[in-house]
């Protein structure tokens, strides 16, 4: 305790506790201005930057999408202007009551609230989403006049994307989608982030995927100063939108039209491609889908309907699909015999009627065989006998090293998402396919079934064509592509997509042209003669059949087979023959043999693309391609 | 010439209570809240003005009031206090949260605000009453005059009006003589207290987690100036936002005017207890030093005027009352650049707000006071 002190001595001690506050006051007030010189000076960067992005709001201005026209200028993808309704979530109070009053003003179905319930559940709960699209101007006018009732609903003018064509082309052009948390985590990691603000839709398949770069534009962004509650004071800067660039295809919609229609309800798919330049005429995949549905979030009962039907209509066959090439792969076979020197053109063999090897007979489809068969009869009858031997001569390394130039069992680089591979069958692919020893041994008799194309062999319509095309265009393969050009929408200014020659197969010209000759017979004599006949052009082609289900030595018998496990029906065709202008490969899944359904496809595709023959039914004059590219400001 | 009419005499009879130093940085610390009144709430200029010359007027009546007869009401001031603090317990109005105004009718008013006042003049008459007998039985007993209207407060609850209390009571305990062997572990206590919570904010800041004595607006407060980031849109908005506003204003500031952080409404409480955040973002660290120095040069004036003056009494409410001055500006400063919480301090006649102008005011009147009585009540 305090002793008692003097006057003298309290005021002393006073007045050094006065100096121990003056001190304290001054330490204090030291602290308080090293603080405020770390803000101000040594973080003053720091500061300023985060008032400036107080300050300054970049509002974005979405681009308009770029147009995607055939080669003809018919319009498969465009935009137009309409009003949607949209919800924030986070700003209404009571959702259902929201919507509930909403539907008195607006139609409002069952699937728009489900499509809603959807897109909560995929976005956070701050973005405005669409409870309605392509509101009439009755309704907009309705809602506009009851407008101060709905905080959180708001009408905004957007652009829609919409395909005029429909279901045609649907799996080459594709379709857009509100962006998901996976496009944007791809969108994020890209350098393109900032270009998708505000954007929210992208390109989910087809060419709208490929192609979405061009297509997509550069985002504008207005710089406006805004005050804490995020409301606009005023426009700093501008900086204008950049259209998306149209995009022209190799496409002849016609034709693909024609093709499409040609299948009627049949599965399949038909690649035709111009050999000189690799260009896409159709590609079609059946069955269909109309891609409008896509566009502003599928309803659940659309979605749930095309990915539960047996028949895939969201498969692009034509890319994605691999089945064996059945007997359209003896062409190749046959050059490559002629390349290798294990036949002649004039070599002659007796065909039995069947082929014995490591005690089991491969039976030709000739019951008593053809009797004698040099190569040229051996394409135009489709001798099994024929190519049975020749595997076995050549070997699977020579078959497989010869097969491989002409792009089978490879991705061929199309300008197409989700590409499937295909099998070119080796021991080295089986090796890698198999993981048990005992399954990774190649047999002998396993080359027998590859010369006639069964077996492992599995390729693509789209390999198959471009395989054909690269024969007939003298072994030159060029790399498929769909687009032709990319034409900027503000200049016109058009970038062409070159056709790009990938490589060049060694062929002796002598080979090429007996087997095009040969498959000239086919058409003439052999078994594509009856969809041919009277075709005042020369063309080439080739049947195949590809079994679905081993028979294990029994007779195939179309009429008790499941139609699921029918063989799949192929043709490739080339014409005309001299100077061809087209090549192409149709499957028709199930289809039988492939002279019976697959040929007439291909007479339809040749018969429009060489003669401008239009079957009966569809309309000889395109609607579309009158119409000028419409684009909504 | 008739004497009462002579304007020398009328300005010798206004300005002869007035202690020249202090009143020049009073005026300069006002003339400064007007500048940037003018700024961040142009429409408060009128009020303001009012403010100030009752303000003034208080000081200068406070200023003539000579220290014994300001000893002879302290312990009235002190039970009126009480008594008032008792009635808004029981029957105060409720404002966010809080029971701290009491409606007399005509008004509403805040009786913890004159506990600021109030608890240093009680404690200093209670230590010149006992001068030259003081024992550690003195202490307990101010102590325990101290503790009494700072748990009311404290109850309603106001933490910062408690703080300020506390603390203008602690500084006549100091300047009585409180053994440093008390000081010294309370204030060891303290800062480890701060800094354990400092270290350990995201454990004891978890949700659920109750702090002993204090109320969850309390513990939101601490936690949030902590890690101002935990909260962006509620609590930790104003302290990244008056952050953001000091940083950004560099060395010499945007100009008078050109805060976007003001004028876009970033600021919260921009004419109140943020203002020193318009100041510093429109004028940078130049208009904040300034501050600063007047803010040095008053505590000075008021810690030599404690030195020179005659009694026990009053020596302790001058060291008192400048301590509040400097109490008041570091927690108000501290708070608006991020390092003390949000505790409602405002900065002192700087900040608007006419009830903490008026006490600040009467604090400067009584040390004015004390000034201009040190020689005619000699020991």
């Amino acid at each position: 305790m305090a002793a008692i002190r003097t006057p003298e001595q309290e005021l002393a001690r006073f007045r050094g506790r006065l100096a121990v506050a003056g001190i304290v006051a001054l330490i204090g007030f030291g602290l308080l201005a090293a603080r405020f010189f770390y803000l101000q000076v040594v973080r003053y960067d720091y500061y300023s930057t985060r008032a400036e992005d107080n300050r300054i709001s970049l509002v974005p201005i979405v681009p308009n999408r770029g147009l995607i026209t055939d080669r003809n200028g018919t319009v498969l993808a465009r935009n137009y202007s309409a009003y949607t309704l949209e919800i924030t979530p986070s700003k209404v109070a009571d959702l259902d009551a929201t919507i509930e009053a909403l539907s008195k003003l607006v139609d409002i179905q069952p699937k728009d609230r489900k499509r809603l319930k959807k897109l909560m559940d995929e976005s956070k709960s701050f973005e405005s989403l669409p409870l309605r699209n392509r509101l009439s101007d009755e309704e907009v006018a309705r809602f506009i006049a009851q407008r101060y009732r709905f905080p959180g609903v708001e009408l905004k003018a957007r652009l829609f994307r919409d395909y005029p064509m429909g279901s045609f082309a649907s799996h080459v052009i594709g379709y857009i989608g509100r962006i998901n948390d996976r496009d944007l985590e791809r969108i994020e990691e890209s350098e393109d982030a900032a270009n998708y603000r505000g954007t929210d839709h992208i390109g989910k398949s087809g060419l709208e995927k490929s192609y979405e770069r061009d297509l997509h534009g550069i985002t504008g962004f207005e710089e406006v100063e805004v005050d804490s509650g995020g409301r606009a004071v005023r426009l700093l800067r501008r900086t204008p939108a950049i259209p998306g660039n149209n995009v022209v295809l190799t496409l002849d919609l016609k034709l693909q039209e024609i093709v499409e229609k040609a299948f009627g309800n049949r599965r399949g798919a038909l690649v035709a491609i111009e050999p000189s330049t690799g260009g896409v005429l159709a590609m079609a995949s059946t069955p269909t889908f109309d891609p409008n549905l896509f566009v502003d979030g599928i309803a659940p009962q659309d979605w749930d309907q095309l990915n539960t039907d047996q028949d895939k209509p969201l498969l692009n066959r034509a890319i994605y699909s691999a089945y064996p090439p059945g007997s359209t792969f003896k062409p190749f076979m046959a050059l490559g015999a002629l390349t290798t020197g294990k036949r002649t053109p004039n070599q002659t063999l007796a065909d039995p009627g069947y082929f014995n090897f490591g005690g089991h007979r491969f039976m030709d489809d000739k019951v008593g065989g053809h009797g004698a068969v040099d190569l040229y009869k051996s394409i135009v009858v489709s001798c099994n006998t024929y190519y049975y031997m020749l595997a076995n001569d050549m070997g699977i390394d020579a078959i497989a090293g010869f097969m491989r130039p002409f792009g089978f069992g490879q991705r061929s680089g199309i300008d197409l998402p989700g590409e499937a591979e295909g099998v070119l069958p080796s021991p080295e692919w089986k090796k890698k396919r198999f993981k048990k020893p005992e399954q990774q041994k190649w047999f002998g008799g396993e080359t027998i079934s590859v010369g006639i194309g069964q077996g492992y062999n599995a390729y693509t319509p789209l390999q198959m064509a471009q395989g054909l095309a690269a024969l007939v265009n003298n072994g030159v393969l060029y790399r498929p592509h769909i687009a032709r050009h990319v034409v900027d929408a503000k200049t016109g200014e058009r970038r062409t997509i070159e056709p790009e020659p990938l490589r060049t197969i060694p062929l002796k010209q002598a080979h090429i042209d007996l087997i095009k000759r040969a498959m000239v017979g086919v058409n003439k004599a052999g078994t594509g003669a009856r969809a041919f006949a009277g075709a005042p052009y020369e063309v080439g082609g080739k049947t195949g059949t590809a079994q679905v289900y081993s028979l294990r030595g029994g007779k195939y018998v179309e009429g008790r087979i499941a139609e699921r496990l029918r063989d799949h029906s192929w043709f490739i065709a080339f014409a005309p023959a001299d100077k061809p202008r087209i090549a192409l490969a149709v499957l028709v899944e199930n289809g039988g043999f492939g002279a019976q359904s697959a040929a007439p496809i291909a007479r339809q595709a040749l018969d429009y693309y060489l003669l401008g023959k239009v079957p009966a039914g569809i309309a000889p004059e395109d609607p579309a391609a009158e119409e000028s590219a419409e684009v909504a400001e | 010439m008739n004497p009462r009419l002579d304007p020398r005499k009328w300005l010798s009879f206004l300005l002869s209570p007035l202690d020249g130093p202090l009143m020049l940085l009073v005026l300069a610390l006002t003339a400064y809240s007007a500048v940037i009144m003018v700024s961040a709430s142009p429409e408060r200029l009128g009020t303001l003005a009012v403010n100030t010359a009752v303000a003034f007027l208080v000081m200068w009546a406070a200023a003539r009031i000579p220290p014994q007869r300001m000893m002879s009401i302290a312990l009235p001031l002190y039970v009126i206090g009480i008594v008032l603090l008792v009635a808004v317990a029981l029957f105060g109005d409720v404002s966010k949260g809080a029971r701290r105004w009491l409606n007399i009718g005509i008004t509403r008013i805040q009786p913890s605000e004159l506990m600021k006042i109030a608890m240093p003049l009680t404690l200093a008459w209670y230590f010149q009453s006992r001068e030259g007998m003081i024992r550690g039985r003195d202490f307990l007993i101010a102590i325990s005059l101290l503790l009494l209207p700072v748990g009311l407060i404290a109850k309603q609850p106001d933490l910062g009006t408690a703080i300020l209390v506390t603390a203008s009571g602690f500084f006549v305990l100091f300047f009585a003589g409180l053994t440093w062997r008390l000081i010294l572990p309370v204030a060891v206590v303290g800062i480890a207290a701060i800094a354990s919570i400092v270290i350990m904010g995201d454990t004891i800041c978890q949700p659920g987690v109750d702090w002993p004595g204090l109320r969850e607006y309390q513990k939101h407060r601490v936690c949030t100036l902590l890690d101002p980031t935990s909260d962006p849109l509620g609590k930790g908005f104003h302290i990244i936002q008056s952050t953001i506003a000091i940083g950004s204003g560099g060395v010499v500031g945007k100009g008078w005017g050109n805060g976007t952080q003001t004028h876009l409404d970033f600021l919260p409480e921009r004419h109140t207890d943020f203002i020193f955040a318009v100041l510093t973002e429109e004028f940078g660290l130049v208009g904040a030093l300034i501050l600063v120095v007047i803010y040095i040069l008053l505590i000075f004036r008021g810690l030599f005027i404690a030195a020179g003056a005659p009694t026990l009494f009053s020596r302790l409410l001058a060291g008192a009352l400048t301590l509040i001055f400097f109490t008041y500006a570091l927690v108000n400063m501290g708070m608006v650049s991020g390092i003390l919480p949000v505790v409602g301090v405002p900065l002192p006649f700087v900040s608007y707000g006419g009830t903490a102008l008026v006490t600040l005011c009467l604090g400067v009147g009584m040390l004015m006071s004390i000034q201009r009585h040190r020689r005619r009540v000699g020991t």
